[in-house]
């Protein structure tokens, strides 16, 4: 059992016009077994969001904490936080030219788990991993998001959480760029990972599209960087029908 | 400077100065008189291989035997061919296939300045690999000239994993026949100063070339790459990939890119690129890709050339699974290298390159 607890988070980034708020204090719990849909207009701060809580370079905290089982995260390294059990599916996943997929998984699964694992079992695992999300098994040998399809990005990060076995998932516009085909796929995943593990999920969004196949226990509407609303499943119904119009203009 | 005055040989010889555009990048001081008319360089067989192969005569002949008919604005390179008095030459009897990579060994004495000359000569038809190993410490300045006969294929590597005190000069000229294939992969690691020229110019038609190097060079170590291709003839074809990186003060790196395509080169397929890592403060990557068109009836030209430092991305998404930013780092330069390494299909050499690069990695960052 997991808590994710953010207080207050207020981020900046820099620009050319000097640092920029875009966090204005967000407080979210979330536990294992919930999932949690965070949707909200572009440019709102849903991705700030979900990257400062990863620690990228490029956001600066200027108030508030994320406490991951009552430690804080903020003041862990980005690797380290990876291996106290966050993870970022994200939206853009990063091409690593001449670094190969097994490779890639076989290093992280190293890192997080502490010691490299057993290569019989291992092997098994993520061709079941991989079979699971349709994934053809000389994908393993492909270097790392070089010249992948948007769907077979985002499988891949499916892939790398199935095997990772975070505490709690970020997964942000996972939904963007696939096809109706691609986005059940990835949805099953994410669902067998909800069933099998004890992991809580961030599901950030712009449609509602992808609620349809991950059901959310509880759904926060996102404006001008903090939750604006919150509620239940049917909130995402509303959101569906009204739009974000009245809460931009709020 | 145009680059097709590179083939005129009107050049008289002189001591090349700093002023000079094929020399301004050089430290010339640190050449121990390579360069220098007024220093005397002893001419002795440098490299030698100890097997005999089926297929292929390995003889030391006399310089008068071995005369050079390609042209050279190089002043080292002339130096060499003034100079040496016996030549390796290798030749490969046509047809023959050989498999076995043949390996030849550098043998080292001093460090008093020296040329050497070797010549490989493929037969028609003909195929080998054949692998220069550069160890250990000398102050050195070589030609290596292969003929490629029509239809053979000649697969040449050059590993230079000098010492760090080695100075190392060398012109690495190929002509290649019809329907011929020059793969040439130079990798250069050692060395306190490195300067190669592979070079090459075609004699059939169909002929094809592909020059790949990889170069990493730490602190205080000069490596420069000048490529020459003339596509003198039409209906070649040649494809340059040099890859660098860099780590640590005055850690230096050259590459030059000339390609020149006559105006009866038509047909002509070329493409050139090269790549640096800057790896930390302090080291300068020089990068200078040269395209010389006259002809446009020509099937594609094209070259590129990056230089920047990590990928921030790259390390954030490996850190983000966990990863170390050390081995991060590590993950992403053998990725690096190894698009080059791997196709050398030398498993061996390719295990000993990475296993030193990534040395060298830690050494520097550490």
């Amino acid at each position: 059992m997991s808590t994710l607890e953010i207080k207050n988070l207020q981020v900046a980034v820099s620009t050319d016009e000097g640092m920029k708020q875009i966090l204005r204090g967000v407080d979210l719990t979330i536990k294992s077994g919930e999932t949690h849909a965070i949707m909200g207009p572009n440019g709102s701060g849903k991705s700030t969001l979900a990257y400062s809580i990863a620690g990228h370079p490029k956001y600066t905290i200027t108030g508030g904490s994320v406490l991951l089982d009552g430690v804080d995260v903020l003041e862990m390294r980005v690797d380290e936080r990876a291996k106290a059990g966050l993870f970022l599916a994200m939206q853009y996943p990063v091409e690593v030219p001449g670094v190969s997929v097994s490779n890639f998984l076989r290093t992280a699964a190293t890192a997080i788990r502490g010691e490299a694992p057993k290569v019989r079992t291992w092997v098994g695992e993520v061709k079941e991993a991989m079979a699971s999300l349709n994934m053809d098994p000389a994908f393993a040998e492909r270097n790392v998001n070089e010249g992948f399809s948007g769907g077979e990005k985002k499988r891949h990060e499916i892939l790398q959480m199935e095997l990772l076995k975070p505490k709690i998932a970020i997964l942000d516009e996972t939904d963007s760029g696939l096809d109706v085909d691609a986005l059940r796929i990835v949805s099953e995943g994410v669902n067998r990972v909800k069933q099998t593990q004890d992991i809580g999920i961030m599901l950030i969004t712009h449609y509602t599209r992808i609620l349809r196949y991950i059901k959310p226990d509880y759904v926060h509407v996102f404006a001008a960087g903090r939750i604006v609303e919150e509620g239940g499943a049917e909130l995402a119904d509303k959101l569906e029908e009204k739009g974000y119009a009245e809460y931009v203009t709020a | 400077m145009s680059i097709t005055s590179l083939n005129s040989n009107l050049l008289a010889p002189h001591t090349p100065t700093s002023r000079e555009e094929l020399w301004r990048f050089t430290p010339l001081a640190k050449l121990r008189g390579l360069h220098d008319l007024d220093v005397k360089l002893t001419s002795r067989v440098s490299l030698g291989n100890s097997k005999t192969v089926a297929g292929v005569v390995i003889s030391i002949v006399d310089a008068k035997d071995a005369p050079i008919d390609s042209k050279t604005e190089d002043l080292v390179s002339l130096r060499v061919r003034e100079m040496a008095s016996k030549v390796l030459r290798i030749e490969v009897a046509a047809n023959a296939e050989i498999s076995e990579p043949i390996f030849l060994a550098r043998t080292v004495e001093s460090l008093d300045p020296e040329v050497s000359r070797t010549e490989i000569l493929m037969g028609a038809n003909s195929r080998a690999t054949i692998v220069v190993e550069n160890v250990g410490s000398i102050t050195l300045a070589e030609e290596i000239e292969m003929v490629l006969d029509t239809g053979s294929q000649l697969n040449f590597v050059s590993l230079q994993e000098w010492e760090s005190d080695a100075v190392h000069l060398g012109h690495h000229h190929a002509v290649i026949g019809k329907d011929a294939t020059f793969n040439s992969t130079v990798i250069t690691l050692g060395g306190s100063l490195v300067r190669l020229l592979p070079t090459v110019e075609y004699s059939g038609a169909g002929a094809s070339a592909e020059l790949s190097g990889i170069y990493f060079a730490t602190s205080g170590q000069h490596l420069e790459h000048r490529i020459h291709v003339d596509h003198n003839i039409g209906y070649a074809k040649s494809r340059v990939n040099y890859k660098g990186a860099l780590s640590g003060d005055k850690a230096r790196t050259v590459w030059f890119g000339d390609v020149y395509i006559r105006a009866n080169a038509e047909g002509t397929d070329t493409y050139e690129v090269n790549r640096n890592l800057l790896l930390s403060d302090g080291a300068r990557a020089d990068s200078v890709p040269n395209l010389e068109i006259e002809t446009g009836e020509i099937v594609g030209a094209g070259h590129a050339s990056t230089t920047g430092r990590f990928d921030d991305e790259q390390l954030f998404y490996l850190q983000s699974r966990g990863i170390p930013a050390n081995i991060a780092r590590q993950l992403v330069i053998r990725g690096f290298f190894l698009e080059i390494v791997s196709k050398l299909g030398l498993p061996e050499i390719e295990e000993r390159i990475m296993a030193r690069i990534e040395n060298e990695l830690e050494k520097a960052s550490a």
